[in-house]
């Protein structure tokens, strides 16, 4: 915990920095870049850095009690390890300029995550681990292949060096190669929508703790690193002159939007349910990327932070209500809002942020995308933005209704007499989280309203990302 | 066509290896053999980064003073990194399927998801301990 509050303050640190000099870089060992392995530091990474230490931190704070009920005593321990390991392979991803370094961070991270799965309490935690691992290696393979390629006719594997070679060779058809195995790899990795598969299970049967941490960063690092190979290894021009590959992602996104919400309504999990949120809300964060254009791109860099606020609130509630009663099914939160009300309204709130309710932050990154789309010419992206709220409005309406407004199923025809007696009922039954775990959950869900009114202070950073993604500033 | 084929022998090698491998990830039920599929496919990655560092008439990157040309190390030593990662990520798997094996007492894929099918986990035992909440805080009143 306290190595995550450090990690903490060094990226706020480091994100000060940042903003006063421009771009950092580190030489590891000294080595000059296009030889060494270079860790650079931008707008763009200096951004997700922040956020995968923050939330890290957040759920550390939270991770003490959850994790003593739902691990064995002596695990618990080396999940501490495997956690922080996991954290440093994230960071990592987030920071290194070299392409050969980012496939090794991806295998650490991964393994540190397959194990973290792997420690879920039912048997169904160990299947869903291992076929993450057989996707997961499918993708890194296909990753290390892509480098290889681009090593091949480059001979290099620092991200500038070959931003700086590479137009040259936009029509060979090894760079093309390269391209798509890249794009697959990482579209598995963070779970882009006909790749989702290995998603829902792992999030489902992975303890609370691990589904938040996994929720809020791993697919955001993953987002990130497409946009690092999209935008800052290859550039824009690939994509407007050589190959239309952002038409492809567009369509994908916007089915990964719609069917991500879809399949959600359907579930009773409400772990599968987030999961499944979460394949919609991937879906927004690569239309932004995908929609080439400043706003758009905006957009998508403060999405992938709303997510990873919104949908870390979400898993810690949840993880709250696991840890107090062990229900999670949705049926089972009926008259939760009595009985643990404080972390209900982190719910609440998280939900309506998901939803996209203006003065949360879901409203902001949702705008900024349909501005974005507008800006394109792409309008017909804007009904699936609307389409895929009012169905997230829809599953996260059925829960909130349960909370609030489902008692005990004996107790609505006595209206009258509830009334009456309720005070006293709700403090006798109130049986909230302990605080251990609600501050944090409430500290997110605040956040979700702080950046939904104070949005131009995400924004302000994410547009000097953006324009450095685009070629711009 | 016979310069594609035979030419360049060492991409088809690594091509061919990598479906073979590939496709037993994917086809095969069985968790172990899922396994070693995918290490033919990791080492099929692997063979095309060293056949991609050869030099022709190049001798191995010794310091040596008869030698005029060197192969390219660097994607020996990538690969020589990769080959850990790989070692690890194998021995992930093969614990996870040691854990699986005592968990379900098979490590036939089929097999297993009919078992998860059929007995939902302990759900039932959670749905049945809800109910018996509700009346109590209905008696209170």
């Amino acid at each position: 915990m306290a190595v995550t509050f450090v990690s903490f303050l060094i990226s706020f640190a480091l994100l000060n920095r940042v903003l006063n000099t421009g771009r950092i870089s580190y030489w590891l060992g000294g080595w000059q870049p296009p030889w060494g392995i270079e860790y650079v530091l931008d707008y763009l990474n200096v951004f997700i850095l922040l956020i995968v230490s923050f939330i890290a931190f957040i759920v550390s704070l939270y991770a003490r009690r959850s994790v003593e009920k739902e691990i064995a005593e002596h695990k618990i321990t080396t999940f501490y390890s495997v956690y922080m390991l996991f954290i440093a392979g994230l960071m990592g991803m987030t920071l290194t300029g070299d392409l050969f370094n980012l496939y090794v961070f991806i295998e650490i991270s991964s393994l540190a995550a397959y194990t973290l799965i792997a420690v879920g309490r039912k048997r169904d935690a160990l299947m869903a681990s291992y076929n993450y691992l057989i996707l997961g290696t499918i993708a890194a393979t296909f990753i290390l292949l892509g480098i290889g390629y681009l090593y091949m006719v480059t001979g290099t594997l620092n991200m500038a060096d070959l931003r700086e070679r590479l137009p040259a060779l936009y029509e060979s058809n090894v760079v093309l190669t390269a391209f798509a195995f890249f794009t697959v790899g990482l579209s598995l990795k963070l779970a882009l929508f006909p790749l989702h598969t290995w998603l829902p299970n792992a999030y489902t049967h992975a303890p609370s703790v691990v589904s938040a941490i996994m929720a809020a960063t791993s697919t955001k690092v993953g987002a990130y690193v497409l946009l690092r190979i999209m935008f800052t290894v290859f550039k824009v021009e690939f994509y407007l002159e050589v190959v239309p590959v952002t038409k492809i992602l567009l369509v994908l996104s916007s089915v990964a939007i719609i069917a991500g919400s879809v399949l959600a309504i359907t579930q009773t999990n409400i772990k599968r349910m987030l999961a499944y949120s979460s394949v919609g809300q991937i879906g927004y964060i690569v239309l932004g990327a995908a929609l080439i254009n400043q706003t758009a791109m905006t957009g998508s860099l403060i999405h992938i932070l709303n997510h990873a606020i919104m949908k870390g609130a979400l898993f810690l509630v949840v993880g709250a209500v696991v840890y107090k009663t062990d229900i999670e099914d949705i049926s089972g939160l009926r008259g939760m809002g009595k009985k643990m009300p404080y972390s209900m309204a982190a719910f609440t709130i998280a939900a309506l942020s998901m939803i996209g309710v203006p003065l949360t932050v879901g409203f902001v990154s949702k705008w900024y995308i349909a501005m974005g789309a507008l800006n394109a010419g792409m309008w017909y992206f804007i009904p699936v933005i609307l389409l895929s709220s009012l169905l997230t409005a829809v599953y996260f309406w059925r829960i909130i209704e349960s909370i609030y407004f489902k008692d005990g199923e004996t107790e609505p025809r006595t209206a009258e007499n509830s009334e009456i007696h309720n005070p006293k009922s709700t403090i006798r039954n109130r049986d909230d989280a302990p605080l251990s775990m609600l501050i944090p959950t409430l500290i997110l869900a605040g956040l979700c309203i702080f950046f939904g009114i104070f949005a131009f202070l995400p924004v302000s950073i994410a547009e000097k990302a953006a324009g450095l993604l685009l070629g711009g500033l | 066509m016979i310069e594609l084929i035979i030419g360049k022998y060492n991409f088809w090698i690594s091509i061919t290896l990598m479906m073979i491998g590939f496709y037993a990830m994917i086809a095969k039920g069985n968790l172990i053999k899922k396994i070693i599929g995918m290490n033919i496919f990791q080492t099929a990655v692997f063979l095309f980064y060293t056949s991609i560092a050869t030099v022709k008439d190049g001798t191995a990157p010794i310091l040596w003073q008869k030698a005029n040309l060197y192969a390219n190390p660097l994607p020996h030593v990538l690969i020589l990194t990769a080959i850990v990662v790989s070692v690890s990520v194998t021995a992930v798997a093969l614990a996870l399927i040691i854990r699986i094996y005592k968990a379900y007492g098979t490590i036939e894929e089929e097999q297993i998801l009919e078992m998860a099918n059929e007995i939902p986990n302990p759900k039932p035992v959670v749905s049945e301990a809800e109910p018996s909440q509700i009346p109590n805080t209905a008696s209170q009143l």
